[in-house]
């Protein structure tokens, strides 16, 4: 048995912004898959709770979790080429999710697949709705994925690495509008990535996962200022600064494989400022600073001399 | 100053796309469209642009996988077009390769061995011994353990894998490595290690780089110098410091204005340019970037700018200036 997540709880607000920060494997997608419920065969959750408006998602059946996903909770995942079916025009995979949630039929339903492509800037959507995915360039048809996520009027969009594949002026362009469609919706969001400067652009909140659980929670400012967790630091000090030709902070080793885990705190092999207890118990979440959460004997020893 | 490892001069490649038979009727694709750089021995120069912008046919070009339509790559000050024998092969030797992916690039057949010997068996004629001694010694410039050796490369993690692909590059008399996004496919706390072994190696080993990126703080880190290259021409070229200090034509500020804050307080960056990159296949007259161009001015659209000397050193193409 692989535990993929561990006893990661975060909650967050309407028009809020979570950034789910860690290096590959450290659970970000699987904790993001089981919240909508798609987790892949022979994957369970086997504790815990997701509340979504009030209800648990975790005790709802797949049919009533198909009336919530793709309406109340979107996903757009990193490869749109992966998302989009190639074989269906743009109007078709648009369309869905209001055909099959909202009834839509006919004109009203063509109007608001150019209303959608419109908000994710599609030029002359009444022509390139007619299209094929392959005709578009990847930055559109990463729009496309967007405008599908729109279209049930999502409380919650949860992004993983939406932005990975495109090149830097069109991820730019990509985040300004997700920025701008969460200020006209006041849609939350989730931003699954391994990068911290999309985290400083788009992140009221972050949380940073290493080996499936969340080691460090905190406010965007408060964790870029004062990181708390070692693992949080080497992340920040290992990004190359524009401008400083400074040598870069970077911690030895990779990041472990889940089956086979370290004792003790799971960060503890590669941890510079490690204590004899961190190989032998793993340290529980305490309370940092404000609005603040870190999973380190170094915080918790902090906590119990002030 | 001294003279170059290598100096491109006016290099250029078309590929030829969608032709029929006996090449009727194709299309021109100006991939790399006369480009001229140098580059030092012990330097870096990075050369950044988005994808399609031509600096893998750039790569490909030194790299002699392509053959130029134009123009000419000297080495130690001579046209390597004109290289055979003996001497070519010292080139190949001199000139080595990393690319982006150390899953695909090492074979999952040969061992941790044999991948870094193979270069050795095909350029020297030292006995086992001798290149059993090499591959230690450069297992260990990467920051490998010799033991490791014996393994296969599904046996690494990534960052692992491109070390021994850095361990492979430098087993020759190497004098220029082309590293062609190199952490692109890294975790975050490797890339920091890989960064910093290539900043060490080339201290220590005097060789030069050629660092292709689409990252702009990455690029500006590890470089001395930067290329700007936007469809196929380079549109700044500067000293890195001088470069970020003071991005000059509008795509270069383009690029920076994508970039990333490191810290949510930075300032916030000006909007990012509206458009993609224009397909190679139909480029714009006149300046290539004036359709996204936020100061395009008529000129712009008619009249191609060359490269002229820029405040602060380097050169840029820009009607502006």
């Amino acid at each position: 048995m692989v535990k993929a997540v561990d006893h990661v709880s975060f909650s967050l607000g309407e028009g809020e912004t979570l950034g789910l920060v860690g290096e590959s494997g450290s659970g970000k997608t699987t904790t993001c898959l089981s919240i909508v419920g798609l987790l892949p065969r022979g994957a369970r959750i086997v504790g815990g709770r997701v509340t979504f408006e009030g209800e648990d998602l975790t005790r709802k059946s797949q049919r009533e979790l198909r009336r919530i996903r793709g309406r109340r909770i979107a996903v757009i995942l990193q490869d749109p080429m992966a998302s989009l079916n190639p074989l269906f025009t743009i109007f078709r995979q648009v369309a869905e999710p209001a055909f099959f949630h909202q009834q839509l039929r006919g004109r009203t339903l063509r109007a608001r697949v150019q209303h959608l492509l419109r908000a994710v800037r599609i030029p002359s959507p009444e022509w390139r709705m007619r299209d094929y995915p392959h005709q578009m360039s990847g930055g559109m048809r990463q729009r496309i994925v967007g405008a599908i996520a729109l279209a049930g009027g999502p409380r919650l969009v949860i992004a993983d690495e939406p932005t990975t594949n495109l090149d830097v002026t069109i991820q730019a362009q990509y985040l300004d509008l997700l920025k701008d469609i969460q200020r006209d919706t006041g849609v939350a969001l989730i931003f699954v990535t391994h990068n911290l400067g999309i985290v400083a652009k788009m992140c009221d909140r972050v949380a940073v996962m290493y080996a499936g659980a969340i080691v460090e929670q905190a406010p965007v400012r408060e964790l870029f200022n004062t990181p708390r967790h070692p693992y949080t630091r080497a992340l920040l000090g290992a990004v190359p600064k524009l401008g400083s030709k400074e040598p870069l902070y970077a911690i030895a080793g990779q990041p472990p494989n889940l089956a086979s885990l370290p004792a003790g705190c799971s960060f503890h092999p590669r941890c510079p400022e490690a204590l004899p207890r961190c190989a032998t118990e793993a340290p529980d979440e305490v309370h940092a600073g404000p609005g603040s959460a870190a999973r380190c004997w170094l915080v918790s020893n902090g906590v119990a001399r002030s | 100053m001294a003279s170059p490892v290598l100096e491109v001069r006016g290099l250029t490649k078309h590929f030829v796309v969608g032709s029929r038979l006996l090449g009727a009727g194709g299309a021109l694709v100006k991939a790399v469209d006369g480009v001229d750089f140098a580059i030092n021995q012990g330097e870096t120069l990075g050369l950044i642009g988005e994808s399609g912008c031509g600096k893998t046919t750039t790569s490909k070009l030194i790299l002699l996988q392509e053959t130029p339509t134009a123009g000419t790559i000297a080495f130690d000050g001579r046209d390597i077009a004109t290289l055979a024998g003996g001497e070519l092969m010292t080139y190949r030797r001199a000139v080595q390769v990393v690319f982006q992916d150390p899953f695909s690039s090492l074979s999952p057949r040969m061992r941790v061995r044999d991948i870094i010997a193979e270069p050795l068996e095909i350029h020297t004629r030292l006995r086992p011994a001798a290149v059993r001694e090499r591959v230690d010694a450069v297992l260990q410039l990467v920051g490998l353990a010799p033991d490791v050796a014996s393994l296969f490369p599904h046996e690494f993690s990534g960052g692992q894998r491109q070390r021994i692909a850095i361990a492979r590059a430098l087993v020759t008399e190497t004098r220029l490595i082309v590293l062609d996004e190199p952490v692109s496919a890294l975790d975050v706390s490797v890339r920091a290690q890989i960064i910093n072994q290539l900043e060490h190696l080339q201290r220590t080993l005097g060789v030069s780089y050629l660092f292709i990126g689409h990252d702009l703080a990455t690029v500006a880190h590890i470089s001395h110098r930067i290329a700007v290259m936007y469809l196929g021409k380079i549109v700044e070229t500067a000293e890195s410091d001088a470069l970020c200090a003071r991005p000059m034509h509008p795509y270069t500020r383009a690029l920076f204005a994508a970039a990333l804050p490191s810290h949510p307080d930075d300032p916030p960056a000006e909007r990012a340019i509206a458009g993609e990159v224009p397909s190679a296949l139909s480029l714009p007259s006149g300046c290539r970037f004036h359709p996204r161009c936020p100061l395009a001015m008529p000129v712009c659209s008619e009249v191609a700018p060359p490269l002229r000397l820029r405040d602060g050193g380097g050169e840029v193409a820009c009607h502006l200036y």
